[in-house]
C-alpha cells in the first residue's frame, strides 16, 4: 500500500494542458546542435571576430562583430548567425541543415570581407585586418553542422564530388570578386603572388610526386610481399621502422648520404640530388608513403575470400589471371584507401620540407613564424589544410566507386 | 569417362589418398562419401590437378591428365565448390562467362550460352544477367555456381560438397535440378559429400572412403545390402537400411492393378514416401496416379517385401 502511493507520487499524472512537457521539448533539440549553439554563442559574443593591426607585426586590436561591422550590416549578420544557430539547434531534415551550414560559412566569408574593407584606413598598404578566434570558431561550428548532415545523408560518391566542386566554385568566386582583397591573408598574397604560385607548384610536386613514385613501387612490392612470406616480413618491418622516424629527423638523416651521393656519383648533382633541398624532401616523403601502400596492398590481396580464389584456380585461371582479374580488382578499394592515407599525410608533411630548403607552402609558415607574422603563417597553412581536405573527399569517393559488388544504379 | 588408377597422395609420411582405383563410366554420377579427413576432397582435386598426385594416374576420356598443362586441363573440367566461390565483383553473366572467356569464345556465342544456362536454371536472363552475386539468395548463388561450371560444355563435372551450405528444402530442390541437368547434357559427374542420404539420392555409384582408402565402390542398392566393411555399414546406419532401400526405387515400377481408398500418391514418388503414407494414414494400400489419372495401387505388403534385404 505504501509502495503504491510512492509510485503515484513519483510519476504524477500527465498534465493535460497549459503545462510544458520537458522531455518532449528536449527531444526536439539536436544533440550536436546544442554543442554547436554553445560554440556559436562563444564565437559571436565572447571572442573577437577580427583583429586590426596598424602594420603586420604590430600588436593587434581585437574587435567583436558589433565593433567590426557598421550599421546596418552588423545587426543583419548577427541575425543571420542567430538564425543559423537555431537551425543547428532544432531537429530538421539533414539536407536543410547541410544547406544552412554551407550558407552560413559563405555568409561568414562575406562578413569577413565587408569588415576588412570597412576597417581598412583609406589608401593604407600596411594596416592588416586578420580573421580572429571568433571567426574561426564560427566557421568550425557551421562546418560541423554541414559535416554532420553530410554523414547522416550518406550521399553517393558522385554527389559528394559535386558538392566539393560547388564549394570550390564558391571559394573561387569569393577570391575572384575581390571581396577578400583587404583581408590580411590576401594582403600577404598580394605581396608574394609569384612566390606563392611557385611554392604551390613545389608543394604539389612533393606531395603528388612522392605519392606517384610510392604507388609505382609500393603496389608491385606489395604484390611480391603477398606471394613471398619471407619478403613480406622483411619489407613490412623495415617500412615500419622508417615510419617511426620523426619527419624532421629523417630530413636531417638524409643530408649526409645525399651530400655524399651528390659529391661522388657523376651526374647525380646535375639531376638535382643534393644534401638539402628538393631531393631529400622527396625521398623522405617517398619513404613515409611506402608503408601504407605496401601494407594495404598486402591486406587487400589477402582479403580475397578463399572460395573465390579456389574457384578461380579450379576453373583454369593462370596465376597471373587470378591476380589481375580477381585478386587485384577485389583489393582495389583497400589499395586506394592506402593511397588516400598517403596523399593526405604527404600534403601535410610536405610543409616540413621547407625546413631543409625543399620549398612548398611550408616556406610561408616558417617565414611567418620567424617574423611573428601570423597572416603569413596562414597563407601557408590555409591552402595546405584545404588541399588535404579536398584530397580526402576526392579519394574517399574514388574508393566507393572502385568497391566491387556494389549495386549498380539502374 | 574418368579412370583413376592406383592414385596416391602423400603429405609427409601420411598417405591422404592411398592407392585408389575406380572408373566412372560416361554419363554416370559417382558420389564419394566419407567422414572429414577421409581423403575424398583430395581425391577429387587430383582429377583436375589442383593437387598433384604422388603416384598413380588419371585418364579422362582415355587421355592421361599428365599430358595437359594444368590450367588448360581445368578449363575442360567443370568445378563446383561449397560456398560457390562466385566472383563478387562480376555480374552473374560475367561469372557464368568465366571459362568461355578464358577459352576466347566470341561474344555472341558467350552471350547465347549465358542466356541458355540462366533459362535452364529457371532464372530470367533479362532480370538476372546483370545482377551482382550479393543480390541473389543462397539457392540462386548455388545455381549460378553450377551454371558457371557447365558454361564451357565440359564432359565431366567435379563437385565438392556443392549443396553443403543450403538449407534442407532448397537442397533437395538443388539435387533434383542437378539430376535433371545431368540427364539433359549426359555429363559425367564426380561429387563429394559426407551425407549418405545425399549420396543415395544422387549417385548411380557410390564410393565410400575412410582414412585415404577406398572401402567399397558399388551401386547404392549393393552398398546397402552388402556393405563391404563395418565402417560402410555404420555409415549407412543399420536402423535406416530398409528405408534407404525403399528410397532408391519409384512407385511407378511396382504398381499393381486394383482399387484403394483415400488420397492417391503420384507414381513418381519413391517407395519410401508410399510406405510412409501407408503407415501414417493406417491404410493397407494407396491408390497411384499418373498425371492425375488413376493407374492402380501399391500395397503395404508389397512395400514390406521390397524393404527386406535382397537374397
Amino acid at each position: 500500500m505504501a509502495a503504491r502511493s510512492q509510485d503515484a507520487m513519483a510519476s504524477p499524472p500527465r498534465r493535460t494542458g497549459g503545462g510544458v512537457d520537458f522531455s518532449a521539448l528536449l527531444s526536439r533539440f539536436d544533440r550536436l546542435g546544442v554543442i554547436v549553439a554553445l560554440i556559436v554563442a562563444a564565437g559571436s559574443l565572447a571572442l573577437p571576430f577580427v583583429t586590426f593591426k596598424a602594420n603586420r607585426i604590430a600588436p593587434g586590436q581585437p574587435l567583436g562583430i558589433s565593433e567590426a561591422l557598421a550599421f546596418p550590416e552588423g545587426p543583419v549578420f548577427q541575425a543571420v548567425i542567430l538564425a543559423g544557430a537555431l537551425v543547428a539547434l532544432i531537429r530538421l531534415p539533414s539536407s536543410l541543415r547541410l544547406a544552412a551550414g554551407l550558407l552560413l560559412i559563405a555568409a561568414l566569408g562575406l562578413m569577413l570581407g565587408v569588415a576588412a574593407t570597412g576597417l581598412m584606413p583609406e589608401g593604407s598598404r600596411v594596416a592588416r585586418v586578420s580573421p580572429a578566434a571568433g571567426f574561426w570558431l564560427l566557421v568550425f561550428a557551421f562546418a560541423l553542422v554541414a559535416a554532420d548532415a553530410l554523414a547522416r545523408m550518406q550521399l553517393g560518391p558522385m554527389t559528394r564530388l559535386g558538392l566539393l566542386a560547388l564549394v570550390a566554385l564558391g571559394l573561387g568566386l569569393m577570391l575572384w570578386s575581390g571581396l577578400w582583397d583587404d583581408v590580411s591573408i590576401l594582403r600577404e598574397y598580394a605581396n608574394r603572388g609569384a612566390a606563392f604560385r611557385s611554392e604551390a607548384q613545389t608543394h604539389f610536386a612533393l606531395a603528388f610526386g612522392s605519392l606517384g613514385a610510392a604507388t609505382l613501387i609500393g603496389v608491385p612490392l606489395g604484390i611480391l610481399s603477398y606471394r613471398n612470406r619471407a619478403l613480406r616480413t622483411g619489407v613490412l618491418n623495415s617500412l615500419n621502422v622508417v615510419q617511426t622516424i620523426p619527419s624532421i629527423a629523417l630530413f636531417g638523416l638524409l643530408i649526409a648520404p645525399l651530400s655524399w651521393v651528390a659529391a661522388n656519383i657523376p651526374g647525380a648533382s646535375a639531376l638535382g640530388v643534393s644534401g638539402i633541398g628538393f631531393a631529400p624532401a622527396m625521398l623522405a616523403l617517398f619513404g613515409y608513403s611506402l608503408l601504407p601502400i605496401v601494407a594495404n596492398t598486402v591486406a587487400g590481396l589477402e582479403a580475397t575470400p578463399e572460395p573465390v580464389r579456389q574457384a578461380a584456380r579450379g576453373m583454369g585461371m593462370t596465376r597471373r589471371q587470378i591476380l589481375t582479374k580477381v585478386e587485384l580488382p577485389l583489393a582495389l578499394p583497400v589499395i586506394i584507401a592506402g593511397i588516400r592515407i598517403v596523399l593526405v599525410q604527404n600534403i601535410g608533411l610536405a610543409t616540413i620540407a621547407a625546413l631543409i630548403g625543399g620549398g612548398g607552402f611550408g616556406v610561408f609558415v616558417f617565414q611567418g613564424i620567424g617574423q611573428t607574422a601570423m597572416d603569413l603563417v596562414l597563407l601557408g597553412a590555409v591552402p595546405t589544410v584545404a588541399l588535404a581536405m579536398a584530397a580526402a573527399i576526392v579519394l574517399d569517393a574514388v574508393v566507393d566507386l572502385a568497391s566491387p559488388g556494389q549495386a549498380r544504379p539502374r | 569417362m574418368i579412370e583413376i588408377d592406383a592414385l596416391t597422395r602423400v603429405y609427409g609420411t601420411t598417405a591422404v589418398v592411398d592407392n585408389v582405383s575406380l572408373t566412372v563410366p560416361r554419363g554416370e554420377i559417382c558420389v564419394v562419401v566419407g567422414t572429414s579427413g577421409s581423403g575424398k576432397t583430395t581425391l577429387l582435386r587430383m582429377i583436375n590437378r589442383l593437387v598433384e598426385p604422388s603416384s598413380g594416374s588419371v585418364r579422362i576420356g582415355g587421355e592421361d591428365t599428365r599430358g595437359f598443362v594444368a590450367y588448360q586441363l581445368r578449363r575442360r573440367i567443370g568445378y563446383v565448390i561449397q560456398g560457390n566461390g562466385l566472383f563478387p565483383h562480376h555480374t552473374v553473366g560475367q561469372n557464368i562467362a568465366t571459362v568461355p572467356s578464358l577459352l576466347n569464345w566470341d561474344k555472341a556465342r558467350i552471350r547465347a550460352r549465358v542466356d541458355e544456362l540462366l533459362t535452364l536454371f529457371q532464372l530470367d536472363p533479362e532480370d538476372y544477367r546483370d545482377r551482382m552475386p550479393r543480390q541473389l539468395s543462397g539457392g540462386q548463388q548455388q545455381r549460378i555456381g553450377v551454371a558457371r561450371a557447365l558454361a564451357a560444355e565440359p564432359e565431366i563435372l567435379l563437385m565438392d560438397e556443392p549443396f553443403g551450405a543450403l538449407d534442407p528444402v532448397i537442397r533437395s530442390k538443388a539435387q533434383a535440378d542437378l539430376l535433371a541437368i545431368q540427364r539433359r547434357f549426359g555429363t559425367t559427374i564426380m561429387l563429394v559429400t559426407h551425407d549418405m542420404t545425399e549420396a543415395m539420392a544422387l549417385g548411380t555409384r557410390i564410393a565410400v572412403m575412410d582414412a585415404g582408402k577406398l572401402l567399397q565402390y558399388a551401386p547404392p542398392a549393393e552398398i546397402i545390402s552388402r556393405p563391404a566393411t563395418v565402417f560402410v555399414d555404420a555409415l549407412i546406419g543399420s536402423g535406416d537400411r530398409p528405408f534407404r532401400m525403399l528410397a532408391l526405387q519409384k512407385v511407378r515400377d511396382h504398381v499393381e492393378p486394383g482399387a484403394a481408398a483415400g488420397l492417391p500418391i503420384d507414381e513418381e514418388a519413391s517407395l519410401r514416401e508410399a510406405y510412409a503414407e501407408c503407415l501414417w494414414s493406417g491404410r493397407d494400400a494407396v491408390p497411384v496416379v499418373r498425371d492425375g489419372a488413376l493407374v492402380g495401387r501399391i500395397t503395404l505388403a508389397r512395400l514390406t517385401a521390397l524393404a527386406a534385404r535382397p537374397q
